[in-house]
């Protein structure tokens, strides 16, 4: 083992090298550019014996990864935002064909208006196509759970594709110490890349992917439920052995000074890192809060939120994305299902979408906010809480018809 | 005679398999969706093998030493006509299809 830095890119790519993948299509795409660009240089350099095929979208990215693992080979390719909304389509074929791949996120927001910046509600949009979804709070997280994640998906009781989300730029694009396994050990972690259901094989050839009718299709959905359910035992035991073989210890849900908590805040991706700084601060002057971080959203990890919870009596949920139309955002909505029998206020946040910084006064405010609707001090929160006093007038035209 | 007996009943071991996999191919045969099929003028081709080489579905196979030079495989040829077109003597055309 060896310590480096590496950005979240960076980190991604080499986790991708050190799964011996042997198919890359991947589309750049602001902020995960680096990704593609690195991997054709590993390619290139002889560092990795893989076929980089170049595509001319997101939507041919996919499709070729997952017709690649469908013919034997661990397929990669990474994604960001529009790119990831031009893959919607061929999400459904990765995961209804139960194609493991596991593919790299970097979270940026989709346009309108147009953004390069962070934004949960590119992978939010996707997060009921099948797939599941890990969210990393820093570099070194990064490339551990994309490691974890073949394990996972690759598992005979899962067969699924996996999203491993960095936060673009704030982790994508930041240098941070990591460190990086030997090869002799990770290829010992997740072995060969093994077709353990349907196959592309002339030897004994199959028609993948036929049109399913109303008599089946209901079983082939429930059977995508089943694996999804399997999900949260096969990641404990993947995370403990991990944990065992490189000495670094996950979480699917991650309780942060909970138990005694007046007031305990969910959220996810890059900001918990914040949050938890915001939290020992606050715990000194005397102030009972917690985080609930979350480190696998798909499959909705249900006992581990209400388990990390507990009996806070206020429950506050940043949401990096908008949900727009909805009640609350994506987050939001489900920890509120979740919790729907229990006797906790849950209050949605949103906020930190198209790249603006969560700070740590942000934080306080919100934390600060959650103490006082439980102390009945005030009545109603706040949920865009970083929003500018004029945001219906921020931006003025000259008439000129 | 037991081990002769042993590949086919392997072959009959099933398994399940999760997903979309056709277990039936009756609706393979593609030749079926054809409604016109290519006809050579033998006297005028000259066995240049334009027509094996752009076959979309790769049924054409050319046969140099035969006098009617031309195999197509009826069972996969969908009559798309781009052998008609692409034919330097223009000795390929299609006609109605009759079954």
């Amino acid at each position: 083992m060896a310590y480096v830095m590496l950005d979240g890119n960076m980190a991604a790519a080499e986790a991708i090298k050190l799964a011996r993948v042997k198919v890359i299509s991947a589309y750049p795409i602001t902020p995960q550019s680096s990704v593609p660009e690195m991997l054709a240089d590993f390619v290139n350099e002889g560092k990795m014996d893989a076929q980089y095929v170049r595509v001319e979208s997101e939507h041919s990215a996919l499709s070729v990864a997952t017709t690649a693992a469908m013919a034997g080979s661990r397929a990669a390719t990474a994604t960001a935002s529009n790119g990831l909304a031009l893959m919607h389509e061929v999400l459904g074929m990765t995961a209804g064909n139960r194609v493991p791949i596991v593919m790299p996120v970097v979270n940026r927001g989709i346009a309108a208006p147009w953004t390069l910046w962070c934004e949960h509600g590119d992978s939010m949009c996707e997060r009921d196509m099948g797939w599941l979804q890990f969210y990393s709070q820093n570099v070194q997280e990064i490339l551990d759970l994309i490691l974890m994640a073949y394990r996972v998906c690759e598992d005979a009781r899962v067969l699924l594709p996996a999203m491993v989300c960095l936060d673009g730029f704030f982790l994508s694009h930041s240098m941070q110490k990591v460190d990086v396994p030997d090869q002799t050990l990770v290829d010992e972690f997740i072995g060969e890349f093994k077709n353990k259901n349907t196959y592309l094989d002339p030897n004994d050839p199959m028609f993948l992917c036929d049109l399913t009718g109303n008599e089946e299709y209901t079983e082939m959905r429930y059977q995508q439920k089943v694996a999804l359910d399997a999900v949260p035992k096969v990641v404990e035991e993947v995370f403990a052995e991990f944990n065992k073989k490189f000495g670094r210890s996950y979480k699917i849900v991650e309780g942060y000074q909970t138990e005694d908590a007046d007031a305990v805040l969910v959220a996810l991706g890059s900001m918990c890192g914040t949050a938890k700084y915001v939290v020992n601060k606050m715990r000194k002057e005397g102030k009972k809060v917690g985080l609930v971080k979350v480190t696998m959203f798909r499959p909705f990890p249900l006992s581990h939120i209400k388990k990390a919870i507990g009996n806070a009596p206020v429950v506050g949920v940043f949401d990096r994305s908008t949900g727009l139309g909805s009640l609350g955002g994506p987050v939001w909505n489900e920890v509120a299902a979740a919790m729907r029998r229990s006797n906790c206020e849950i209050y949605p946040y949103i906020g930190g979408i198209g790249g603006r910084d969560v700070t740590v006064e942000n934080l306080e405010g919100i934390f600060n906010e959650l103490l006082d609707l439980k102390d009945g001090k005030k009545a109603e929160n706040t949920t865009w809480f970083d929003l500018k006093g004029n945001p219906m007038e921020i931006r003025q035209v000259y008439q000129n018809v | 005679m037991e081990k002769q007996q042993e590949q086919p009943m392997k072959m009959l071991k099933k398994r399940n398999v999760l997903g979309p996999v056709a277990t039936d191919f009756t609706a393979a045969n593609t030749g079926n969706w054809r409604i016109e099929r290519p006809e050579v003028d033998y006297s005028r081709c000259s066995k240049c093998r334009t027509c094996e080489r752009y076959c979309p579905t790769n049924v054409i196979e050319i046969r140099p030493d035969d006098q009617e030079c031309v195999y197509i495989n009826f069972d996969y040829c969908k009559g798309c006509g781009i052998c008609t077109n692409v034919c330097p003597r223009q000795c390929i055309q299609l006609i109605p299809e009759v079954r």
